[in-house]
């Protein structure tokens, strides 16, 4: 690749979330981007249009006529053993569920940005985390779970993008990354990864031997399907999703922790939310309440045990998130009555403030 | 140090670009920088704003309440945010336009008129940077030396030659810059 040779490694650039993930896509060799435009995401197929890696590492990148078509096409090029993903804001990643679904049913990986805006319904452009409990609890049908990496800074958008593959292909399922509205659209420092090639038809008949190749004289064919009319075969496949959720569980748990060792009360956010704490975190201080703030960087897996380690430690948490309280049902479950866990937060595109943070922690959980 | 900067106004004056040429600025004296648009349909025709963030340490929240700088370029982005301005800080507004004036005591209040400059001398390309000149005559968070370095890197070659006019424009903007209270 002639770029590789252009690119300072070192070089710090200012871009926006939804450019990093387009660079980040190009550089972790992807081989194909199928996506539909939707506000605030489009910049993502944006700038990979700008960039044409079709004349770099051959990754194609196309506009498909809907949301439903992008899945379907991320779906048969997963088949083939090719690293695919595809974006969108709610309504759009809404449309996909089904296709979702199907892959998880098929065992297919694949990596899905959706960068959150307020609903329901069409809503409003501006940012949410209102998809929470679509992304963790299955929005398509049937038991499956989606491996979710939430970023809160550009950065780690593109960090995320390249890891999101990495696990995608590990453990042959969809994975989310779920931003918002903000990390889409803002401009940090961001050092952009470095450049791996796109697999070649032999590296995918070794990581990925499942994949469908064609005709293949040297063994079985591999059919890919979701289908299976016999119920103890149906079975059987559930069972091996379940047993693979659990080692996600058990190995892919990640969370991130702010002034918690000797925090009294303990206030849990993801993404944006959680950037916006971290100011709540420092403004508490000022006001000598001990606040700490865990941030789960993965929302599935959820970080259960320090949760429960810290449900030992404080008198009460509080779960800040851009919905109406969605993420706090899986911080109590974790907590299991052990301590009073409240929720403060913003709904249809308002953006909470530190102080109002601060003001929540005081009325919800201080008194 | 740690500058909290709101800059607000119609769609179409450069607030947006004035923002980014700031957080590239900081970019080039190794500071941590953050720029978060307000992307909704206010940039078609209504108001538009962007906080940027300029510091030597990690920057937390993107999103502020109160901010040290509010540079103002119209009258509902002075209606929103005057009340937002730390005690101590600073405004900024471009009088044209304007029929109520900036009421609080405890801020530090300046006018630039760059507006009217920017349309008596055929400048209006370079309204924004009139300004900017303005914001670093008062509050020099970045150098002037950053601010070309940081067009130079932000704007395509072919937009080079105008790296003068702006240069020009930002020495404008520091003359033109007046305090009120």
């Amino acid at each position: 690749m002639n770029t590789d040779k252009k690119q300072n490694k070192e070089e710090v650039r200012l871009m926006k979330g939804n450019e990093a993930v387009a660079h980040a896509a190009i550089r972790c060799g992807c081989d194909g981007y199928f996506g539909y435009p939707i506000t605030p995401q489009s910049e993502i197929m944006e700038t990979l249009m700008e960039l044409e890696p079709w004349n770099t590492t051959g990754m194609v990148v196309l506009q498909a006529e809907s949301e439903t078509a992008s899945i379907n096409m991320v779906y048969g090029a997963a088949g083939c053993g090719k690293k695919a993903m595809t974006s969108s804001s709610s309504p759009g990643i809404s449309l996909m569920q089904e296709g979702i679904s199907y892959m998880a049913g098929a065992e297919l990986p694949c990596v899905i940005v959706n960068v959150m805006r307020g609903g329901p319904g069409l809503g409003t452009i501006q940012p949410s985390q209102a998809d929470y409990f679509q992304t963790v609890k299955g929005g398509g049908h049937g038991d499956y779970k989606m491996i979710t990496l939430a970023p809160a800074s550009v950065q780690e958008m593109a960090d995320y993008t390249v890891m999101a593959f990495d696990l995608a292909f590990k453990y042959r399922t969809p994975t989310m990354v779920l931003a918002d509205g903000v990390i889409g659209q803002m401009m940090e420092k961001v050092v952009l990864p470095p450049f791996q090639p796109r697999w070649t038809e032999e590296e995918i008949k070794q990581n990925a031997p499942w994949a469908t190749l064609g005709k293949t004289p040297d063994r079985k064919p591999n059919i890919i399907n979701s289908l299976r009319m016999d119920a103890n075969d149906m079975e059987e496949l559930n069972i091996l999703l379940q047993s693979r959720y659990r080692e996600i569980e058990k190995k892919e748990v990640l969370f991130e922790e702010f002034d918690c060792d000797d925090a009294e009360y303990l206030i849990v956010a993801f993404g944006i939310s959680a950037r916006i704490c971290q100011k709540a975190v420092k403004l508490a201080k000022k006001e000598g309440i001990k606040a700490g703030l865990l941030r789960p960087i993965t929302l599935y897996p959820f970080p259960i045990e320090v949760l429960k380690k810290y449900a030992e430690k404080v008198k009460g948490m509080l779960s800040v998130e851009m919905n109406a309280g969605q993420m706090v049902e899986d911080v109590r479950l974790a907590v299991n009555g052990k301590v009073p866990v409240e929720y403060f937060g913003r709904m249809g595109g308002i953006v909470p403030t530190p102080d109002e943070v601060v003001e929540a922690l005081k009325n919800k959980l201080i008194k | 140090m740690t500058e909290e900067i709101i800059i607000a106004g119609f769609g179409g004056q450069g607030v947006l670009s004035m923002g980014k040429i700031l957080a590239y600025s900081g970019l080039m004296q190794d500071q941590e920088v953050s720029w978060m648009p307000s992307y909704g349909p206010e940039q078609r025709g209504g108001t538009a704003n962007v906080t940027v963030i300029l510091s030597d340490e990690r920057i937390s929240s993107p999103v502020l309440n109160s901010y040290d700088t509010a540079i103002v370029l119209n009258q509902p982005s002075l209606d929103r945010f005057e009340s937002k301005v730390k005690p101590g800080g600073t405004l900024i507004f471009d009088g044209n336009g304007f029929h109520k004036f900036p009421t609080r005591t405890d801020i530090n209040v300046y006018r630039i008129d760059a507006t009217e400059y920017a349309y008596a001398n055929n400048a209006a390309k370079t309204m924004n940077m009139i300004i900017l000149g303005g914001l670093l005559k008062i509050r020099p968070i970045v150098l002037v030396e950053n601010v070309l370095k940081g067009l130079k890197k932000s704007l395509p070659e072919r937009h080079h030659h105008l790296l003068e006019m702006n240069e020009k424009a930002i020495h404008i903007g520091m003359d033109l810059i007046k305090k009120v209270n």
